[in-house]
C-alpha cells in the first residue's frame, strides 16, 4: 500500500514536472518571439528586392504576386493562389521564381541554383520570402478558394497529406496526425485541424535559432519528405505547392504573426 | 559579415523604459571546425555599451556563450519619451557597431 501511494505521488510530481517544463518552453518562445532575429534579415531581403539583376537588368518590383505588379502588402498572406500568366497555383517561392525568370530573364536553373543558403549566407528566395512575408503581418491568411485549379491545389494537398509513400510508408499525418504526440521536446502540431495549423502557418517563413538560419516553406516541405525518405522533391512543384496550399487553406482567418521563430 | 544590420525598439513604461535590441554577429566559439575539418576561430562581442542621452548607463561584458545573432531585452530606470539610447559593442576582433532610436 506504502508503495503504491509512493508510485502515485511520484507519477504526480512527474506530470507537474512536465507542466513546469512545457510552461518554461511556451514561456521561452514568447520571449524570443518579440524580438526575431528574421527581421534583422528583411532589410536585406528589401535590398534584393529593388536590386537589378539577371541579363534584363531589372528588379523584381513589377513582379506581381496576385494583388497587382509590385504590391506587397497582404501579397504573402493571400498566397498560394492561381495565376493566369502562368495558368497554375503557385506560393510564394514558385511566383519569385517565376518572376525571376520572366521578368529578370535568367534562366529557371539559374534561379533555383542555390535554394537553401547556410547561416553565414542565406539564399535569395530566403531573403525576399522573410521581407515579402513581414509586409503581410496582421492580414489575414486567406489563399485562393474559388478557382477551379485552387479548389483542385487544395484537394490534391489534403490527399497528399494522408498519402503514405517511400520506403518507410510515410505521410505527413504520420506523425502530424494525432494530439499529443512530440518528438523529445518538440511537440508536434495536428496539422489538418485549423486550430494547431492557425499559429504555426502564420508564423512562416521563419529564423531558426538551432542552426540561426532563416526558413521557408520549401525548405520545409523538402525536409519533410527528406525525413520521410522519398526521392526529393522538385522546388515550387505542384505537389509541394499543394501541401503549402492545404495548410494555408486550414489556417484559414489566422492573422499573419511572422515572420517567427522555430527550435 | 560582422558588421551587419542592428535593430532596437524601445519603448516607455512606467517608470521604466523596455529596450529590445537585436545584432547580426557569427558568435563563433572557436570549438567549430568548417568543412575542411579547420577550426574556426574565436569570433565573438565582448563588450556591449548601452547610453541614455549620451552617458552610459550599462556596460556588459559576455562571451562567446551567446547565440549567433543575438537578442538582448532589457529595462531601464526612467527614461522619457524622445530620449536618445544608443547601443554598441566591440567583438574580440575589434570590429564595432552602434545602433541609436528615440524612445517612443
Amino acid at each position: 500500500m506504502k508503495a503504491l501511494a509512493f508510485g502515485a505521488a511520484l507519477a504526480l510530481s512527474c506530470a507537474a514536472y512536465g507542466q513546469d517544463v512545457a510552461k518554461e518552453i511556451q514561456r521561452y518562445r514568447q520571449m524570443v518571439a518579440e524580438g526575431s532575429p528574421a527581421e534583422l534579415f528583411e532589410l536585406e531581403g528589401e535590398e534584393l528586392w529593388k536590386k537589378p539583376q539577371g541579363p534584363k537588368s531589372v528588379s523584381l518590383q513589377r513582379c506581381d504576386l496576385g494583388e497587382g505588379p509590385g504590391v506587397l502588402k497582404a501579397a504573402y498572406a493571400h498566397l498560394p493562389r492561381y495565376f493566369k500568366d502562368a495558368d497554375r497555383v503557385m506560393d510564394l517561392e514558385a511566383r519569385l521564381v517565376h518572376c525571376m525568370v520572366t521578368q529578370q530573364g535568367r534562366s529557371r536553373e539559374d534561379a533555383i541554383a542555390r535554394l537553401f543558403g547556410t547561416a553565414d549566407r542565406p539564399s535569395e528566395l530566403e531573403l525576399l520570402s522573410i521581407y515579402i512575408a513581414g509586409q503581410s503581418r496582421g492580414v489575414r491568411l486567406e489563399p485562393g478558394m474559388s478557382h477551379p485549379k485552387e479548389k483542385a491545389s487544395y484537394e490534391l494537398g489534403r490527399a497528399l497529406y494522408f498519402h503514405r509513400v517511400g520506403a518507410w510508408d510515410f505521410a505527413c499525418a504520420s506523425c502530424h496526425g494525432d494530439e499529443g504526440k512530440r518528438i523529445r521536446m518538440q511537440e508536434l502540431p495536428v496539422l489538418y485541424k485549423p486550430q494547431y495549423a492557425r499559429p504555426v502557418m502564420a508564423s512562416w517563413p521563419a529564423y531558426r535559432i538551432s542552426t540561426s538560419q532563416v526558413i521557408t516553406l520549401q525548405w520545409r516541405m523538402n525536409d519533410c519528405y527528406r525525413q520521410m525518405r522519398t526521392p526529393e522533391p522538385d522546388f515550387g512543384s505542384e505537389t509541394t505547392v499543394a501541401l503549402i496550399h492545404f495548410l494555408n487553406a486550414t489556417a484559414h482567418g489566422a492573422p499573419y504573426q511572422g515572420p517567427g521563430n522555430k527550435r | 559579415m560582422a558588421a551587419g544590420p542592428m535593430k532596437m525598439r524601445a519603448s516607455l513604461g512606467t517608470g521604466f523604459t523596455d529596450v529590445r535590441v537585436l545584432m547580426t554577429h557569427p558568435m563563433e566559439t572557436g570549438l567549430r571546425k568548417d568543412a575542411d575539418g579547420k577550426v574556426v576561430p574565436q569570433h565573438f562581442i565582448q563588450n556591449l555599451t548601452v547610453k541614455l542621452n549620451g552617458k552610459t548607463v550599462l556596460d556588459a561584458q559576455i562571451s562567446q556563450a551567446v547565440s549567433r545573432n543575438p537578442v538582448f531585452s532589457f529595462r531601464l530606470k526612467g527614461g522619457a519619451k524622445g530620449d536618445k539610447i544608443e547601443v554598441s559593442w566591440l567583438d574580440n576582433h575589434g570590429e564595432s557597431a552602434a545602433i541609436e532610436t528615440v524612445v517612443a
